[in-house]
């Protein structure tokens, strides 16, 4: 299927990406700032949908978007103190903080200028329509160990995270 | 140029869905008439709802607004529209208003993907089964900012437990659509595939349901999945973040009006919505009664007669309560409203008595009728079963759907290495 | 228009993760860099699938990994919050200054 508007819905996600990230670091009630980072995960799962990623796409919706942010919501409302709504949102290293970020964001800018010649032109071709069954052989063949090295991390991440938010162990 | 690119999704012979084919002006008609079809079933599910419930606890329900109660929900709509708007002191008033949104399009870009028939579908993505899933996850944020926008602890409480409740529902759920996707890789290729037209045309091709797959394993993913379902719906006996006796109707208690619609709406959606993922998954999705059991010429011909039977089956049904009205001079006018609504009836299954027609509606009607069981079930659950306290249904969540669960998913890999 | 190239997912990737930087070096609430963290990571995650188109799957593979890793470090870290939440009731990061309270 060919690619229909490209250049329109890449500027429209990735603009929606850097505005939620925005509204993600200077919302002052931690509610706003997880919708805002709601509305940056999808416009990622859109992005990979362009680059042809159909499968991290759907598992970054059910796991960052319906796990994870579902998590901060409710930890969110645990620890909701009226308080943090009149305090200041910054710390008082924030001056420090923006500099030190806009010179890694100048090294970012560096690097890519200095180094767009050696990105290949070309792109391999991925099959979107295989992507699944592709990623899947993959999993289980070449990365075999890291998955279920990744598998046991969960395990002792679960088993983690139910201890330390008992009230007793 | 313009007739052209209408009518040349038209005449293809071999077709695909609009989306597919990159087709926009047929991919919003589909739209249109998913979204109104699904509109039109949450209205007669409103109605259907209080009759049957009625029914099984041996009263009569809404009689009085049209004849036995037809025009309640028009009723009820009505009411729910001419409503104040009260907005909670303190409440947040943007978290306030895109809660029930967020509900509403989590549950309808799940329809994106159900397939009515081979080509009747708005798309048909490679990973139509995923998307789902991961649509079907998003319902629970707006239920959580539904819940904390009104600031207020009923609803605080009631968001909490339903989301919970969801969250924990929808791992068993997930685990029962893989053991379904794994019977579609039993095949000549070995590769099993993610899209729900897949899927159907995996159970045609290897003949049989995956209801009935290396029996009883199709049967008890299918029966994890269905309660499942239920309790991602937040419909009894898992209503109890929504329970009126409990929760003061939970994470909706501080929406009037039309606000509280739109989430009715969204229930009765994504009741549909999870019905159709079961059917897709296990039930053989449009294919009619015993396809491969009954064929021949003859049988093709009495199971497409069945459209226009039920019509006239509702039809004869609305005549002969017509005729029971009718000795009563006070129903005169409501029984000749019924009659009208028969004789509506009565033609459109006519119509459907044509052969043209007959043939193209076969896959939507059996899909319907399918989500009709379904609803029915639902419906049933809701006057039978008792409400389940939360650490109950927690425990039935991660304790007992789990495990079985798992089993299924690896008894099923057995199966399918050995039989397969 | 120019045509949209790697190169152009890059840029968007590393603006995201300035973006997280910022917000990992300048927020009190503990909750908001946390969220911060997950930026920097979902950054990384549309560089890893950027390249994947042009020298193939493994990209995507290892971004399946980190959105793993990502589960399993929001929940450890919540978990965190919640038993500091429990004794000391301030989510304010300048405040988490003693080993023993």
């Amino acid at each position: 299927m060919t690619p229909v508007a490209t250049p329109f819905f890449f500027y429209m996600l990735s603009g929606l990406m850097v505005v939620g990230g925005l509204f993600v670091i200077t919302r002052r009630n931690p509610v706003h700032s997880a919708l805002a980072l709601i509305v940056t995960l999808l416009a990622q799962a859109g992005l990979y949908l362009m680059l042809y990623a159909p499968f991290v796409a759907g598992v970054q919706i059910i796991l960052y978007v319906g796990g994870i942010m579902v998590l901060f919501l409710f930890v969110i409302m645990l620890v909701n103190l009226e308080r943090t709504e009149k305090e200041k949102p910054f710390n008082k290293q924030w001056l420090v903080g923006i500099a030190s970020a806009v010179a890694l964001g100048a090294m970012f800018v560096g690097v890519y200028v200095r180094g767009r010649a050696l990105l290949p032109e070309h792109t391999v071709s991925l099959p979107e329509a295989e992507n699944t069954q592709q990623v899947g052989l993959m999993l289980y063949g070449n990365y075999m160990l890291a998955f279920e090295i990744a598998s046991l991390l969960l395990l002792v991440a679960i088993i983690g995270a139910v201890v330390m938010a008992k009230k007793r162990i | 140029m313009i007739p052209d690119y209408i009518t040349s999704y038209l005449d293809k012979s071999v077709r695909v869905t609009p989306g597919e084919a990159g087709n926009i002006f047929w991919a919003l008609v589909y739209i249109l008439c998913v979204f109104g079809g699904v509109s039109l079933v949450v209205v007669c599910m409103n109605w259907l709802e209080r009759k049957i419930l009625a029914h099984m606890q041996i009263r009569l329900g809404p009689m009085r607004v049209g004849p036995h109660g037809l025009l309640q929900p028009i009723a009820d709509a009505l009411k729910l529209i001419l409503k104040e708007d009260i907005i909670p002191e303190g409440a947040d008033v943007l978290v306030f208003w895109t809660a029930p949104l967020i509900i509403l399009l989590a549950v309808f870009s799940v329809y994106c993907v159900i397939p009515f028939g081979p080509t009747h579908a708005i798309t048909d993505m490679n990973i139509g089964l995923l998307f789902m899933l991961g649509v079907s996850s998003l319902g629970v944020l707006g239920i959580v900012m539904a819940g904390w926008a009104s600031n207020s602890h009923y609803p605080l409480i009631g968001a909490l437990r339903s989301s919970a409740q969801m969250v924990s529902y929808e791992v068993a759920m997930g685990l029962a659509v893989v053991s379904a996707v794994l019977m579609t890789s039993l095949n000549a290729q070995g590769t099993g595939t993610l899209s729900m037209i897949g899927i159907v045309q995996a159970q045609q091709a290897q003949q049989t349901w995956f209801l009935f797959k290396f029996f009883p394993l199709g049967l008890v993913a299918f029966v994890v999945f269905a309660i499942a379902m239920v309790a991602e719906t937040n419909r009894a006996p898992f209503d109890l973040p929504e329970a009126e006796s409990e929760l003061t109707a939970g994470f909706h208690t501080e929406y009037s009006g039309l606000r509280w619609s739109l989430f009715m709406l969204g229930e009765y959606a994504a009741m549909i919505a999870v019905s159709s993922i079961a059917i897709t998954l296990w039930l053989g999705g449009w294919m009619r009664p015993f396809p491969h059991l009954l064929t021949g010429q003859a049988w093709d011909l009495a199971f497409s007669l069945f459209p226009a039977l039920t019509f006239f089956g509702l039809a004869g049904l609305a005549f002969y309560a017509v005729g029971k009205m009718w000795a009563i001079l006070y129903f005169r006018v409501q029984a000749i409203g019924l009659a009208g609504l028969a004789a509506v009836f009565g033609l459109i299954g006519l119509i459907l008595l044509l052969r043209p027609v007959r043939t193209g509606v076969q896959d939507i009607y059996w899909f319907v009728a399918k989500i009709a069981v379904f609803l029915y079930l639902f419906i049933w659950y809701r006057a039978t079963f008792p409400r389940y306290r939360f650490d109950q249904l927690m425990k039935v969540g991660w304790k007992v759907l789990l495990p079985i669960g798992l089993g299924v998913l690896v008894l099923t890999a057995i199966a399918g290495v050995i039989f397969g | 228009m120019v045509p949209i190239t790697t190169l152009h997912y890059l840029v968007v990737a590393a603006a995201l993760f300035v973006l997280g930087v910022i917000g990992v070096l300048t927020r009190r609430n503990v909750v908001i860099v946390l969220m911060s963290i997950e930026l920097i990571l979902n950054a990384v995650n549309l560089n890893l699938v950027a390249f994947s188109r042009m020298w193939g799957l493994h990209g995507q593979i290892f971004a399946i990994f980190v959105i793993a890793d990502a589960a399993a470090e929001a929940a450890v870290g919540l978990g965190i919050l919640i038993a500091f939440f429990r004794n000391k009731e301030t989510v304010n990061i300048d405040e988490v200054d003693l080993l023993k309270w």
